[in-house]
């Protein structure tokens, strides 16, 4: 193999694990706000409880050894951001949007506040599952080393897809998102179900905060996100409110985040401001090519319309 | 009716206090006694601003451990403010610092501090000191009372090039880079040559990340160097914490930056380039202290103490120990330039011809704007 081959199969491997490996945060806070929103409500906080959740989990695995503790006091802190937003929205005539980017700001000036001590230790990281056993090069092996919690959000995509589908759970949570009326015609609890989908989705935002810092790139710094929670947001619409898409579309932005840094590490030093703006410019491209002036998107609750 | 005039009120007291504190500020730094400096002693204020948290095992932590070093001495009262963006927010600290601390001095560290955040301000308050951490002061264009003082950091990078060439077996080294500006070109040559004084053949891979601090961004490119066959990584960013882990993690030697990097990858860690500000800034106080006027320009490496090289590694051979204490030696003495003709760039033009070179203190190597022969990137 001449040495050109090597730097191609590099890029190619490089965007695979790239995939997997930035693409699971995302994965857990486009399934958290998918939740959400099918019932019909926005939670642009999460991008607070994703760096709450990242903070939450390094302090925790710091102080009790046990990395898989700190991603449950990740949930834990999600849980109660969910908590608030989800309290907040019950009264009347108040806007989740403006809620949302509230608690924003809130969840990630509170982990800054209470993260000071945890930049400088070192916590104990969660385990990696090799999947690459079967292969000598050294470099396959690194990218098959996958997460556990990737595999948790894996098992999570079909589980949700199936719950909203074919569960009473389900469909009460996407009438309560259609037509509001209609639930209450019905005799829903409109109010408990949307708190219920909020908590949740804060759950698992905070437990993809937990991947940042305890596993990629698996340390606590304030930079960790650097938006990250709110590109997950909007890869919801992308995703067109369907946990596998959202799956899809957390995987794509993932290699699109890896292929700057894979393009740039094999010597191709020209245009890496554009290559490092792919999944931005990725968003807006799809975005654009989807919109139409005559219907909305396919798979979006009826509420947001209204 | 009331209340508009309890706002005006408080509208002319808070006016009026600004005022008695800039003029507290002014009588400071002319020598008038001032209610403040009747105190036993008079105390230097001297205030430092950090655009990132001062604990991250980089540059801001650098600062901070300088902060510190001269917060211990008795006359100087210290203050800092971190995570200041480098926008209009670091004119409102530098004010606030000044009116309501009374800093006679500044350090704003950052390097986009500068223009326009300082120039602008520097004019408005003669009697405070701005002293800028980077080498873009101009005697020629900018204010009396602005200076810069920076370290010739790429000494300590260039023994750790010596190290990682040593160290290397694959004879590819990596650099993880924030931005392509003078000062990161010039560490990036520094290692480079530094390495291929052991072996001519090494090259250097380099990926700009684009930002001081972006610590998924500079994961991938760590994996993605590791993949692509480098066997020893170092870089240039806010805060080297997430590229020397991962270097760790991925069984790989790296090289520190800013701080001592050693608890951080206690396997493969090798040497690095650390900084050593409390001299610098005691030094500034004992100037001011002893109302000697203050240097525009201080510049030093090794051999001043500005910068000093962290103890080996436990993996470094002995060889590679001897050949770096040998150069460490003659840059302390002085004379040693590194950046030394024939010296080609990496696309082939030859930028320092056969015979000629640059010493540390030439001032055409702070505006450096290309690579040397063996850099990818």
């Amino acid at each position: 193999m001449s040495e050109t081959d090597i730097g191609v199969w590099g890029v190619l491997i490089a965007v695979l694990g790239g995939a997997i490996r930035v693409g699971t945060p995302f994965l857990f806070v486009s399934l958290g706000e998918c939740l959400t929103e099918k019932s019909g409500r926005v939670n642009l906080g999460l991008e607070g409880n994703l760096v709450m959740g990242a903070m939450s989990a390094y302090a925790i695995s710091y102080y009790t050894g046990s990395p898989w503790l700190g991603v449950l006091g990740a949930g834990c802190s999600g849980l109660i951001l969910g908590l608030i937003h989800g309290l907040l929205c019950q009264n009347p005539k108040v806007n989740h949007i403006a809620v949302g980017i509230a608690l924003m700001i809130f969840g990630t000036g509170l982990a800054f506040f209470l993260g000071k001590p945890f930049i400088q230790p070192t916590a104990p990281h969660l385990p990696a599952v090799s999947l690459g056993f079967w292969s000598d090069s050294p470099v396959l092996r690194a990218a098959l080393e996958i997460n556990a919690l990737f595999f948790v959000g894996l098992a999570l995509v079909p589980a949700i897809y199936f719950m909203l589908k074919n569960t009473k759970w389900g469909l009460m949570i996407r009438v309560v998102g259609e037509s509001a009326d209609a639930a209450r015609a019905l005799g829903y609890r409109i109010q408990l179900i949307r708190l219920l989908t909020t908590m949740a989705g804060g759950f698992l935002a905070a437990i993809g905060g937990a991947y940042l810092s305890l596993y990629y790139p698996g340390s606590w710094n304030e930079g960790l996100s650097s938006g990250q929670g709110l590109m997950a947001v909007a890869l919801v619409i992308f995703a067109r409110w369907n946990p596998i898409y959202c799956l899809y579309a957390s995987l794509l932005f993932g290699a699109a985040a890896a292929l700057g840094p894979a393009l740039q590490a094999v010597g191709i030093s020209w245009g890496y401001y554009l290559f490092n703006a792919a999944p931005y410019f990725l968003t807006l491209m799809i975005m654009i090519m989807t919109s139409s002036a005559k219907q909305n998107l396919a798979g979006m609750p009826g509420e947001f319309t209204r | 009716m009331d209340k508009k005039v309890a706002l005006q009120d408080k509208k002319v007291s808070r006016r009026s206090l600004v005022k008695t504190a800039g003029l507290g500020a002014a009588a400071v730094a002319t020598g008038i006694a001032s209610p403040v400096s009747l105190a036993a002693t008079k105390k230097v204020n001297m205030g430092f601003i950090y655009v990132g948290p001062r604990d991250d095992f980089g540059y801001n932590q650098a600062h901070f451990e300088g902060k510190s070093g001269v917060a211990g001495l008795n006359w100087v009262k210290a203050f800092d403010e971190e995570k200041v963006p480098e926008s209009i927010e670091v004119e409102k600290t530098m004010e606030s610092m000044i009116q309501l601390d009374g800093a006679s001095i500044l350090f704003p560290t950052s390097f986009g501090y500068f223009d326009p955040h300082i120039l602008k301000l520097a004019p408005k308050y003669p009697q405070v000191t701005f002293l800028h951490c980077g080498g873009l002061w101009d005697s020629t264009k900018h204010p009396t009372n602005v200076g810069s003082y920076f370290g010739y950091i790429d000494e300590a990078v260039y023994l750790s090039g010596i190290v990682a060439g040593h160290m290397s077996k694959t004879g590819k080294l990596g650099y993880i880079a924030a931005i392509p500006i003078p000062q990161v070109l010039r560490n990036i040559n520094a290692f480079t040559l530094g390495a291929q004084s052991v072996n001519p053949d090494i090259t250097t891979n380099v990926v700009f990340t684009g930002g001081w601090a972006l610590p998924v961004k500079e994961a991938e490119a760590a994996n993605s160097m590791v993949d692509q066959g480098i066997d020893v990584l170092t870089c240039h960013v806010d805060s080297p914490k997430v590229v020397i882990e991962t270097a760790e993690k991925r069984g790989i030697y790296s090289c520190g930056y800013h701080t001592d990097n050693s608890p951080l990858a206690p396997k493969g860690f090798l040497t690095g380039a650390e900084w050593n500000w409390s001299s610098v800034y005691a030094m500034y106080a004992e100037k001011i202290a002893k109302e000697e006027p203050i240097p525009n320009l201080v510049r030093g490496g090794l051999a001043e103490g500005i910068v000093k090289a962290t103890p080996y590694g436990p993996a470094v051979t002995d060889a590679a120990k001897s050949e770096a204490d040998a150069v460490k030696a003659k840059l302390m003495e002085g004379g040693f330039a590194i950046f030394k003709g024939p010296i080609k760039d990496n696309k082939g033009n030859v930028v320092i011809p056969e015979g000629k070179s640059h010493g540390q203190t030439d001032i055409w190597l702070e505006s450096m704007d290309w690579l040397v022969e063996g850099v990818i990137g």
